[in-house]
């Protein structure tokens, strides 16, 4: 690889992004056949990836980088290693396929321009994801795949259901990447390295630092969501309400790998320890095993596979937490073999929903007649998920038994669940491919005939790469399941896969007892459906319902917490802010020490008298008001005594000012009070009016003492001295104050004003709200409050 | 309030108050003044207008919603940020533009522009309120 190729990487990875633009204007023009054009920015993301297989199988590594804010580390690196090259030529060839299949899925849709646009956001996500060195990166790739994910799951908006099915994958995918982000934000406090790559060279550090459980929990907490694992695996099958190009490339060949992607990434840097081979499998095997039960009982196509899919996925983590190298090279195979033969049948779900109308395998069958073509891409990948010959499904198939038979302790037990889980899914796999093509014909909603190309090209090409991985088996392992095996081993491996086992051996009669479990159990298929269903309903909840639980418990939680804070009355909200504001002045005031001396009787000239007398006037006029428009008017009076004051202080602008908000502030208020029909005079008890009237003298007595002994301290003039000698020479203005809002504090104005317009637009809000005459009480102090805010700036 | 020598004093009133305030607006960066100052005094302006001639003819003679006028004031505070970007400086740093007009330097600047901003931002904000309290009558 020449450098410029390398550099060319991040351009690949972010062409999607590029392409999510041009989609909606080239599907307006070309209508679907956009698909055919827009295909060549995966065929070519695929092809540049295809240029790292030679060097990254000679045990190469690449770290392309751009930087993107170096003050805090964060930059668009990229690491390529065996892993990561496999995954991103799995998203750009499957992704190929996919936009192609999605021309013909969404053909004459409206929205089909956006449809692409969602499917290139998620696959540049996605690219970034497995290619992501840096963590902070790494992350951010890993939300958009979420966010992305929800825009697809949701794209037919109008259902609820679909709302229902994005809003829970956001909810648990989301929530499982805040757990990866304090995970990563851990691992880069305890070892100060924010690069993949250098983490991966040092590989103790992590385990040697302490906090090796929380991070472990926290990635576990990221990767379990994303990859569904048991008890989170409900979000999966919800999705399905997906159409189902997505279904087939984030939800079985992509996304939902992300999790075991992270899982391998880490694992020379987490990875066998005791705690990690103990709690990976048992989740794992749960997931399996709960995963293929539960498609048992599905009748709907895509539900069926939705859930092998999670079983799948089961397997693979049970695999990685075994941490033996056989069993990692079983599930490196796996990986491969499930990304094919899933995407392929999914697609091959979606044909028949098509082009019959239905998806329910109880109305289906003899549809090999019509659909020829999509029959056989069926039997081939069904062949390879049964883990029959000469597919790749197979030799995957026998090196995990291999690997889980030779490891050490609990190898009964993983091998047992194995071949349980793998049987059962040989049972969907014939489901699948065999309800709906054999039999007698049956009337199905549309009339069947076989899908054009658009929509066979993608599973026919994928079960065939899956026969083709199998019979170049030497080739595979050599360019693709080698490299990535030492990424997660890191150490170099060598792999040699053969398609004919050589001798007969404790996997090939693995394999043959989970064909014959696996026969026996299709011909029960009826009855075992009817089993699992009436064990289901006995047990009658599921995480799914305790989904819908805990968003109803969260709901009923703030609309509590909100009656108790928000409790509608203004004169408490007030009480509650000025209390706790006389409280914090003067409590450490108090406490600390911090109470002024007595300052010495001033020396002020009369008229300086007269002002102060003019403000105590005017609060004596308050207090003894009649009617509240004369207290509002007096408290006018000792305002714009104070504006004055700072007149006289040499502080014109502030004095200004002041004038203006007294002004503003009696008008409003005026106002406010005409408006409210407030009557005239106050008629609270005397009881009440102590209690305002003394949280209002700890106010004013908190802030004037406060002041005083802010006063009595020595001034530190570094700041005026500073203003003063720069604000002509380099900001050309003589007017201090406006040059530090506009200039010097120019920021802090604009926030500021920020503020204003929203507060604006909420008084305006407040005040049009006539219906519900309670709120009207809250009018009198928003007006009051803005006031108060404006005087206070 | 509404006296016959109060609503007819009152547009000239008004008139002049706003003139007052574009000139505290614009020498505020020498003077005492600026944006802030200015912008409540044509806020004050436009609600002594609303109180004598009625909020209908303030709303036709301001053309726009005030709190259209506050956020386009936003607008240009946050646009006069933008050219230092230009510059390679960081955002704010103030540009300025000196020359001479019939005898006259004329200064430009950005942070001018901001305080413009701010005197919008004040003007609507104070005004939208001021205006829709005292709507009142006329619903």
């Amino acid at each position: 690889m020449t450098p410029a190729a390398i550099d060319t990487t991040i351009l690949a990875v972010l062409a999607p992004f590029a392409a999510a633009v041009v989609a909606p204007f080239a599907t307006k023009i070309f209508k679907h056949n956009a698909a055919w054009i827009l295909a060549l920015v995966p065929a070519w993301i695929f092809y540049h990836f295809a240029g790292y297989i030679g060097p990254v199988s000679h045990g190469e590594t690449f770290t392309p980088a751009v930087e993107w804010a170096p003050s805090y580390g964060i930059n668009l690196s990229f690491y390529i290693d065996g892993l990561s090259t496999l995954f991103a030529l799995l998203i750009s060839g499957i992704g190929t396929f996919i936009i192609l299949y999605a021309g013909g899925y969404l053909n004459g849709h409206p929205q089909q321009g956006r449809f692409f646009s969602f499917l290139f956001l998620f696959m540049g996500a996605m690219l970034g994801l497995v290619t992501g060195n840096n963590l902070i990166t790494l992350f951010i790739f890993w939300e958009l795949t979420s966010i992305t994910s929800f825009l697809l799951i949701g794209f037919d908006h109008l259902r609820a259901a679909s709302r229902r099915a994005a809003l829970q994958a956001l909810v648990v995918t989301g929530g499982g990447g805040l757990s990866l982000l304090a995970a990563f934000i851990l691992i880069i406090g305890a070892t100060g390295e924010i690069e993949m790559s250098v983490l991966l060279s040092s590989p103790d550090v992590i385990k040697n630092s302490g906090l090796y459980l929380p991070i472990f929990i926290l990635v576990l907490g990221g990767a379990f969501t994303k990859s569904a694992q048991f008890p989170f695996h409900f979000w999966l099958p919800n999705a399905m309400e997906a159409p189902t190009p997505v279904s087939a490339f984030l939800h079985s060949a992509t996304m939902v790998k992300a999790g075991v992607y992270l899982l391998m990434r880490m694992h020379p840097l987490l990875g066998d320890t005791e705690l990690w081979t103990t709690v990976l499998p048992i989740f794992g095997g749960v997931t399996l095993l709960v995963g293929t039960i539960l498609a048992v009982r599905q009748t709907d196509l895509k539900l069926m596979l939705a859930y092998t899919t999670v079983a799948s996925l089961g397997l693979l983590v049970m695999l990685v937490g075994t941490s033996w190298e056989k069993a990692l090279e079983g599930a490196v195979l796996y990986l491969l073999a499930h990304s094919l033969f899933k995407g392929a049948l999914f697609m091959v779900a979606g044909i028949i929903d098509h082009e019959t109308g239905t998806r329910d395998v109880t109305k289906l069958g003899g549809l090999r007649g019509a659909m020829p073509i999509t029959f056989a891409a069926a039997c081939l990948a069904a062949l390879s998920m049964s883990g029959l010959p000469p597919f790749i499904g197979f030799i995957a198939k026998e090196v995990l038994y291999e690997g889980t038979w030779e490891m050490g302790a609990g190898s009964l037990l993983v091998t047992g669940t194995a071949v349980l889980g793998n049987s059962l899914m040989l049972v969907i796999a014939a489901a699948v491919a065999i309800k709906p093509f054999f039999g007698p014909a049956v009337e199905t909603p549309k009339h069947a005939h076989e899908g054009p190309v658009l929509l066979f090209a993608g599973p026919l090409v994928l079960s065939l790469a899956g026969f083709a991985a199998a019979f170049f088996a030497h080739q595979t392992g050599e360019l693709f399941i080698g490299p990535m095996l030492s990424s997660l081993t890191g150490q170099s491996a060598h792999v040699d896969l053969h398609l004919i086992p050589g001798y007969i051996s404790a996997p090939l009669i693995l394999s043959v007892l989970t064909v014959a479990l696996g026969v026996v159990l299709y011909l029960q298929l009826a009855r075992l459906r009817a089993l699992v269903a009436s064990v289901l309903a006995a047990i009658g909840w599921g995480p799914d319902k305790g989904f819908d639980q805990f968003v109803a418990g969260i709901v009923s939680l703030s609309a509590a917490v909100t009656r108790l804070v928000q409790g509608g009355k203004m004169q408490t909200y007030m009480m509650l802010t000025f209390g706790v504001t006389a409280a914090a002045v003067l409590v450490p005031a108090f406490l600390n020490d911090g109470l002024p001396s007595m300052p010495a009787m001033p020396d002020y000239a009369f008229y300086e008298w007269g002002i102060l007398g003019m403000a105590f006037l005017g609060l004596i006029a308050v207090l003894v008001a009649k009617t509240r428009l004369t207290a509002i008017v007096s408290l006018g009076i000792q305002g714009f005594a104070v504006a004055l004051i700072f007149m006289l202080f040499g502080a014109p602008d502030l004095s200004f000012t002041q004038f203006m908000v007294e002004t503003l502030s009696v008008v409003i208020l005026a106002l406010v009070m005409t408006r409210l029909n407030l009557s005239p005079r106050d008629h609270r008890p005397a009881g009440a009016a102590l209690v305002t009237g003394a949280i209002s003298a700890g106010v004013g007595a908190g802030i004037a003492l406060t002041l005083m002994a802010i006063t009595q301290q020595p001034f530190d003039s570094r700041l005026s001295d500073f203003f003063t000698a720069y604000s002509r020479t380099i900001a050309h203005g003589r007017n201090i104050v406006n040059v530090i809002i506009v200039d010097f504090r120019g920021f802090d104005t604009l926030g500021e004003i920020a503020v204003v317009v929203l507060a604006g637009l909420c008084v305006l809000a407040l005040i049009r709200v006539r219906t519900k005459p309670e709120v009207k009480v809250d009018e009198d102090a928003s007006a009051e409050a803005l006031a108060k805010r404006v005087e206070a700036s | 309030m509404r006296t016959i020598i109060f609503r007819t004093i009152a547009p000239y009133l008004a008139a002049l108050m706003i003139l007052f305030s574009v000139f505290v607006l614009l020498r505020g960066h020498n003077e005492p003044g600026g944006g802030f100052i200015g912008g409540l005094i044509a806020a004050s302006a436009l609600a002594i207008y609303g109180i004598a001639c009625g909020v209908a003819s303030v709303r036709r003679a301001i053309v726009f919603h005030p709190m259209s006028i506050s956020a386009f004031g936003l607008f240009i505070a946050v646009l006069a940020g933008l050219p230092s970007l230009l510059l390679k400086q960081s955002y704010m740093t103030s540009q300025w533009l000196s020359f001479r007009f019939f005898d006259v330097n004329v200064d430009l600047s950005t942070p001018m522009l901001f305080d413009i901003g701010v005197y919008f931002v004040v003007v609507g904000s104070i005004a939208s309120i001021a205006l829709a309290l005292e709507e009142r009558e006329s619903d």
